[in-house]
């Protein structure tokens, strides 16, 4: 299968912050013929394992981590004439939900759309007013009776997108690329490793929570323990109104992240293999915490040099996120290349930084 | 006092190296077991003058980094664009003397001359995102011989005696704190404790999380540099700390409250031993006492500052009488508490 | 229940400072459990012990106060926030401290209540200079709120429902629990330092690691004129939470709630809090992580002085546990 058409498959899955089962069981079947164990942990992590060849008693492990949820909302009242109130689980810009068709994961699923108002209705001075959640419903079509029946308090709600291909480029779009681009990069990654012969162990997870403070990671990682860790995300994709320092170009490569929150070893490794093997990228300087799992890796337990790898993405926590397939090529490549590299020497020499 | 060698070496949160590389060859000979954690944490083990038996395991926590900037751009002109790294108040950035890199490249947080400025301009506070580093480069590529996106910057300051005791410099919090837990560390006929000199504190106690799980002592006191604002402009119930009253005791703030148990202990202490000491009367803020309370099982948790004035710049000021009742109070707190 | 609810409510016990309420617990709960002790930062634990799985159940002991920061020479003391303390409730209200001494607060000369920051908030205890406040208070001291427990026909109201509520739950339960076999072990711990981070919770999962927890909370309501919205409301049963900030409940412990609830005829509602957090935000994600769930006393005006709850909804969240503890589902 393409990777397109696993982007495609992983995009239109639902799997809000907390309730990942169905992309985690897509993701499975789509890692299952290049790992050797799958399995799903107490939070719902889904933790796909790849043996090394090195013979030895305790082979050193890395673990790659993208996030399997996706942004969504959350039921709060069905009111008298059938609409539905809701809230958000995970960043949104309120603005671009207005209009926006959505599926209601009741009894069954739902189709429906946050209706907006008709503008001819809308008067000059509410027209330049904030939008806020609290203001905004979702229009199922039923009846209160029927609406009640099959709806409840608590039900989520995914964001319905169709995802497309972009003509004569290689940019798609659809919803939740991040962090399924993510996830389609280690499915890549684990496909080219098929190939390859490395030492260390793979875990592949696709962390639950992420949206919601990086949950997944926390325990995901804390059971593990591997020697290195690498958070797989998507940063901010170039586009008008938004500075170089803030974005990255799409179709130039993924990002490879320097700051505190990673391992300077591991970074510049990255950027050596990214040279070696000629994958163009992009440095993205972060200052402090990243907003990525690998926030979570980095303290569990002892600590865990921990690396981060970014696929560039357009309107971030929209639907109509757009990301360059190239980039998640190229990110699947580096991080194949990375780990075929990586031994026991160079994990003595993380060990020895100082 | 190891301060003042301490205070002007370039190490912002996530470039601790070379504070770690002065700690390491300023620690005893004998006597002390040294390891580096993952992070980059320093965790010493003082084997001191035999203790009894079931002596609680405590921990000295100072946090080896400071706040700064990092690389995030460079333009065609060969400016630098910069991020903050740690909490910084914009206003305090510009016209400062910078060091930019490993190679610790002389740069200038520039700006407008006010000539060129407009009124309406000049009323305007300077934010980050609108300020620059210049390096002396003529272009882009120029700039890119000397440094790169990610490179850490510092303030480029000097450790001077100012007034009739006092001392100025950078990074007080948290060199300060370093600098008195070496001289414990130094001192002969102590008791045994560990001494951990973390990284990351200023960006969410970052390194004290992984060094706190590894030791998983039973009490910590923190070590710190805390905010002193004892000057005109702030009325007297907001001045947090004053200078010349003694070590600032936390009663709370924003990621611990203070063991009520030690917290009295050290009270006591400091009255037996005629230590002037003070409440920290702010409860803002946060410290590596975030990390260390909660890791694993728990730890009882203390937080000692010495007052600082204008903390979070590229100057502070301290009092000499401060310092040496902080250092003279945690002495006698751990000779009090474990043998 | 409601002498209980009296005697607990209006024990001290801010975060930081719960040695009253902790001694005030263990005397009501130590015969009845297998053990009970006091753990490293302060959290109560007691014990009913058993084979696997491990149920952990957890209530916050600690409630919101006003600590002192500083004594000015005319003897008005200044002050901040333990926990999530709003303005609004703080002007001419009373506030005591643990040696009993009381103040009110008031504010320095404002034009409007928007300018009202906490350092131009004072408390006045009614001391005539520095001396004279000091003799009776210093900085460190932490004040709560000053009001008695009421009954109100079938409505109680007092300071500190959060989480009283929860606590007195968890003790009756472990009273009814005394003599019946449970299917599993349980500890129910009664934690510290909720109100400013969760901490107690999590030092204490992290001790405990258990397979399973429940937190009891209050939580708020959606019943009361032009109230932000919010689908629970008083008399309706206790909440099961869905989702708050700290927290997504599992949906396989929310749904064996629900259907616990729904066997045994208790009326229950659903929550989805969506500012907000309990120790459950931090059980979940310790160690290899813990599927947990909470349960919520459905409480008018959190974190005001007069927190309001229905005295049945508080009856029918312990018949609730009860059945949940007695429950095989957790195998």
């Amino acid at each position: 299968m393409e990777i397109k058409d696993v982007l495609q498959k992983l995009s239109e899955a639902r799997g809000v912050a907390g309730h990942e089962n169905e992309a985690a069981e897509l993701a499975a079947s789509l890692f299952q013929p290049y790992v050797d164990k799958i399995k799903r942990d107490n939070l719902g992590n889904l933790v796909a394992y790849k043996k090394g060849a090195l013979r030895s008693r305790r082979r050193p492990s890395i673990f790659l981590a993208a996030h399997l949820d996706e942004i969504g909302l959350i039921v709060t009242e069905v009111n008298e004439n059938g609409f539905i109130r809701f809230s958000t689980i995970g960043g949104f810009d309120p603005r671009t939900l207005w209009g926006q068709a959505v599926m209601v994961h009741g009894r069954r699923d739902l189709p429906g759309v946050i209706g907006p108002k008709s503008p001819h209705l809308v008067s000059q001075e509410e027209a330049g007013k904030e939008l806020r959640i609290e203001d905004m419903h979702i229009d199922v079509a039923l009846s209160k009776e029927k609406a009640e029946e099959l709806v409840r308090v608590g039900d989520t709600v995914s964001i319905h997108r169709d995802f497309m291909e972009m003509k004569n480029s290689a940019c798609v779009t659809g919803k939740a690329l991040d962090d399924r681009a993510g996830i389609a990069c280690l499915i890549q990654t684990a496909r080219q490793l098929q190939r390859m012969v490395h030492d260390f162990d793979v875990y592949f997870v696709g962390t639950v929570q992420e949206e919601v403070g990086t949950r997944g990671a926390i325990t995901s990682t804390y059971s593990i323990m591997p020697d290195i860790g690498v958070a797989v995300d998507v940063c901010h994709g170039n586009m008008p109104g938004v500075t170089e320092e803030d974005s990255s170009e799409l179709g130039k490569g993924p990002a490879i992240s320097v700051g505190p929150n990673i391992h300077p070893v591991l970074g510049d490794k990255l950027k050596e293999v990214a040279k070696q093997h000629r994958i163009s990228y992009d440095i993205e300087a972060e200052p402090g915490v990243t907003p990525t799992d690998a926030r979570a890796i980095q303290v569990t337990r002892e600590g865990v040099p921990c690396a981060l790898v970014s696929i560039p993405v357009r309107y971030m926590h929209t639907s109509v996120e757009v990301i360059h397939t190239e980039d998640l090529n190229l990110a699947g490549q580096l991080l194949a290349y990375f780990i075929a590299d990586i031994n026991h020497e160079f994990l003595q020499e993380v060990k020895d930084y100082d | 006092m190891y301060l003042e060698e301490l205070s002007p070496i370039p190490g912002v949160s996530g470039d601790e190296r070379e504070v770690r590389k002065y700690i390491r060859e300023c620690l005893p000979r004998k006597g002390v077991k040294v390891e580096n954690d993952t992070m980059g944490n320093l965790l010493v083990q003082k084997r001191g003058k035999s203790s009894r038996k079931n002596a609680p395991h405590i921990m000295l926590a100072a946090h080896m980094d400071e706040v700064g900037f990092m690389i995030s751009s460079i333009e065609k002109s060969g400016h630098l664009r910069f991020k903050k790294v740690g909490g910084l108040d914009d206003r305090v950035l510009v016209a400062k003397s910078v060091l930019v890199g490993k190679e610790r490249v002389p740069g200038v947080i520039g700006s407008k001359a006010v000539h060129l400025q407009r009124k309406e301009e000049r009323q305007k506070p300077y934010e980050v995102k609108n300020l620059f580093i210049d390096i002396g480069a003529k272009s882009k590529e120029d700039a890119e011989k000397l440094v790169k996106i990610g490179d850490y910057v510092s303030f480029k300051s000097s450790f001077t005696s100012v007034g009739e005791d006092c001392y100025m410099g950078k990074a007080f919090d948290d060199r300060v704190g370093c600098s008195i837990l070496l001289e414990l560390l130094k001192q002969k006929n102590m008791p045994s404790f560990t001494a951990a000199f973390t990284v990351q504190e200023e960006v969410g106690f970052r390194g004290a999380r992984t060094a706190a799980y590894t030791l998983q002592p039973d009490i910590a006191i923190v070590l710190e540099g805390t905010a002193a604002s004892d000057v005109p402009e702030a009325k007297d119930h907001e001045h947090a700390t004053t200078l010349g009253c003694g070590p600032a005791l936390t009663v709370m703030d924003q990621s611990v409250i203070a063991d009520r148990e030690l917290l009295t202990n050290l009270v006591n202490l400091a009255e037996r031993e005629n230590i002037p000491y003070q409440f920290r009367r702010f409860t803002g803020g946060f410290t590596d006492g975030g990390a260390i309370a909660l890791a694993g099982e728990g730890t009882r948790t203390a937080v000692i500052s010495v007052p600082c004035r204008y903390i979070h710049s590229p100057f502070s000021i301290l009092q000499q009488s401060d310092y040496y009742h902080t250092l003279k109070l945690v002495q006698a707190f751990l000779e009090n508490n474990s043998g | 229940m409601k002498e209980l609810m009296k005697k607990i409510t209006e024990t001290y016990g801010p975060s930081g400072l719960e040695n009253e309420i902790r001694k005030v617990i263990y005397e009501e709960i130590k015969d009845y459990v297998d053990e009970a002790y006091t753990d490293k930062l302060g959290n109560l634990v007691a014990l009913r012990k058993g084979k696997a799985p491990h149920l952990m159940l957890a209530a916050h002991m600690d409630e919101i106060g006003l600590v002192v920061t500083h004594v000015d020479d005319n003897g008005f003391l200044r002050i901040s926030n333990v926990g999530g303390v709003a303005f609004s409730q703080l002007v001419g209200q009373r506030f005591v401290f643990e040696n009993g001494t009381v103040g009110t607060i008031y504010h320095e000369k404002i034009k409007s209540f928007k300018e009202l920051e906490w350092s131009k908030l004072y408390m006045d205890i009614g001391a005539i200079n520095k001396d004279d406040a000091i003799k009776r208070v210093n900085i460190g001291d932490v004040a709560v709120p000053h009001q008695p427990f009421l009954e109100q026909g079938q409505r109680l109201m007092s300071k500190a429902m959060d989480n009283r509520a929860g606590c007195a739950v968890l003790i009756e339960l472990i009273k009814r629990l005394y003599g019946s076999k449970l299917p599993q072990e349980i500890s129910f711990v009664f934690t510290i330092q909720e109100e400013v981070g969760l901490r107690g919770a999590r030092s204490a999962a992290y001790a405990l690691s258990p397979q399973y927890a429940i937190a009891v909370d209050v939580t708020r309501v959606g019943d009361m004129p032009e109230a932000p919205r919010m689908d629970v409301s008083l008399g309706k049963g206790p909440a099961i939470k869905v989702m708050d900030s700290s927290v997504i409940s599992h949906p396989q412990v929310r749904q064996n709630l629900i259907e616990i609830a729904s066997q045994n005829g208790i009326e229950y509602q659903l929550e989805v809090l969506e500012r907000g957090g309990t120790d459950a935000g931090a059980i979940h994600i310790s160690r290899e992580g813990v599927p947990s769930g909470v349960v919520s006393i459905p409480c008018r005006y959190v974190h005001t002085p007069s927190e309001m709850i229905d005295s049945n909804d508080l009856d029918n969240t312990v018949n609730l546990m009860e059945k949940v503890c007695l429950s095989p589902t957790w195998n």
